[in-house]
């Protein structure tokens, strides 16, 4: 469903992808993992449009990511930031519900709103947080409405930046669960970009390991504690000697 | 050389900034005038820029006319022309210190208070996530502002010039003796047309370059707290240099052609 070929991306001297590859099959959930400041992110925003690449191919469905419809086509998608993204000035159900009160999936704003409270509901949220502002909630509940809000106009694309970031265990494992449980149910296709191994093994059908630029690894998650990558190895293990210089 | 070469940087930089600012200047006027409009946006913005700014512009105004009825009551009597004073005051306030000082407050209210808000949007994801969710944040975060800016700077000139006038009135009433009556028809009978056409336009001018700035430096903003201190920084600065330059221009334009 996305294939992404020979990306490159430079920010002056530093060139943060050199040749990217990644194929992730319709309905899916593909973790990319590698270290801090390895351009997961960066791959992630090249996919919607977020940061141009230098060189390469970005395929959605066969259809190139940078042509036609921009509205359309970012309509597909939805996507939990890592520190939520939610939008100050508006209260939470209109954060959720942001995409159905505006724009081509416009609907009445009191249907918007049962909407925006079901999705709060589906995340574990109750509808007392719909009139609250972001400002108001925890890490954990600003996690949740993010989440909310990724899944409210029911994409066919789901992207997670750092899912649990910044959250204890409990709430690590409760969002987890969550992505897992909608990305299952909705039939979406998912990329995650996390450090968490306890997320990769919840959330991922495959995991690709980036370094250095370029994907060293990739395959399905059950064969990654076997796969005889040496970059791979070093950061499950969470081992400071390795191919993966320690300090970069 | 060496100076050479530092000042040649120096005149490009300043020239790649000012290009950029004109083709986010002209972006802007682009949108206003292609749909999706953001009517909620717009109206929390005209709250925001406009009713949310009298007092400030209020109580600036009246002591700016107090303040100028004062020292022109005490420089006219040097050469016997106490009697000019709601003449000057009138046309001090309409035609510069009105429009001046209010761009000046919205700049330091309203220019600062945008940049730093859409600074924080830029650093936490916020914009990136507005354009995942299909909203052009041109669209959403500068038009609303700019276009809010450019029709209600004009009024809060208006109420501050009546304000100003008002507090030179009443300082000249009710501390130097002039009679209430003959201070109101001298003020009324001075005052041109195009001293009031030429305050509200420098009001509407005042106004988008205030948010314009705003806009350019959040949405242009670095990383970290450090970012949005600058961006905000180097907001206020520019609408301030901004509204004096283009006062400069517009009093030429108006008052020397």
């Amino acid at each position: 469903m996305i294939h992404m070929e020979g990306i490159h991306k430079s920010f002056g001297s530093n060139h943060v992808l050199r040749g990217f590859d990644l194929d992730i099959p319709k309905g899916s959930s593909m973790v990319i993992i590698g270290g801090s400041g390895t351009g997961k992110s960066i791959a992630l925003k090249c996919v919607l449009g977020l940061v141009k690449p230098d060189q390469g191919t970005i395929l959605v469905d066969g259809k190139d990511a940078s042509s036609g419809d921009r509205d359309a086509f970012l309509a597909r998608f939805g996507m939990l930031f890592q520190g939520g993204a939610l939008f100050d000035s508006l209260p939470v159900w209109q954060n959720v519900a942001f995409r159905l009160l505006r724009g081509s999936l416009k609907r009445p704003r009191e249907e918007a709103r049962a909407i925006a409270i079901e999705k709060l509901r589906r995340v574990g949220l109750k509808s007392d947080v719909a009139d609250r502002f972001p400002a108001e909630l925890s890490g954990g509940m600003a996690k949740r409405v993010g989440l909310a809000r990724a899944i409210a106009a029911e994409p066919e694309i789901i992207f997670f930046d750092e899912p649990t970031t910044g959250l204890d265990p409990i709430m690590s494992g409760v969002i987890n669960e969550l992505i897992r449980e909608i990305v299952v149910e909705m039939g979406a296709t998912a990329m995650t970009i996390t450090h968490d191994m306890t997320s990769v093994r919840a959330i991922a059908d495959n995991i690709a390991m980036l370094h250095d630029g370029v994907i060293q690894w990739t395959g399905p998650v059950a064969e990654m504690d076997q796969s005889g990558d040496p970059y791979l190895e070093q950061f499950i293990n969470g081992r400071a000697e390795g191919p993966i210089e320690a300090v970069r | 050389m060496k100076f050479l070469a530092i000042l040649g940087r120096t005149v490009l930089t300043a020239f790649a900034a000012i290009g950029r600012i004109a083709f986010f200047a002209l972006e802007a006027v682009s949108h206003l005038f292609r749909p999706p409009f953001y009517g909620r946006e717009f109206l929390s913005q005209l709250v925001h820029i406009g009713w949310l700014s009298l007092p400030v512009v209020g109580l600036t105004a009246v002591f700016t006319g107090g303040a100028l009825a004062l020292q022109i009551y005490a420089g006219g009597s040097r050469f016997n022309a106490e009697a000019v004073v709601p003449q000057i005051v009138a046309v001090g306030m309409v035609r510069e210190l009105g429009p001046v000082l209010v761009g000046l407050m919205i700049a330091a209210r309203v220019t600062s208070s945008i940049a730093a808000e859409i600074a924080t949007m830029k650093v936490t994801e916020q914009i990136d996530a507005l354009v995942t969710l299909s909203t052009h944040p041109a669209k959403y975060l500068t038009v609303p502002r700019v276009l809010a800016a450019l029709l209600v700077v004009p009024l809060l000139v208006g109420i501050g010039d009546i304000i100003g006038i008002f507090g030179g009135y009443a300082v000249a009433t009710g501390t130097l003796g002039f009679n209430p009556a003959t201070y109101i028809n001298n003020t009324v009978d001075f005052l041109e047309p195009l001293d009031v056409i030429s305050s509200l336009t420098k009001g509407a001018v005042f106004g988008f370059c205030a948010a314009l700035m705003g806009c350019y430096h959040g949405m242009h903003s670095g990383r970290g707290a450090m970012g949005v201190g600058r961006a905000t920084k180097t907001a206020v600065e520019g609408a301030a240099v901004l509204i004096l330059a283009t006062n400069f221009i517009l009093t030429g334009v108006f008052f020397s052609l």
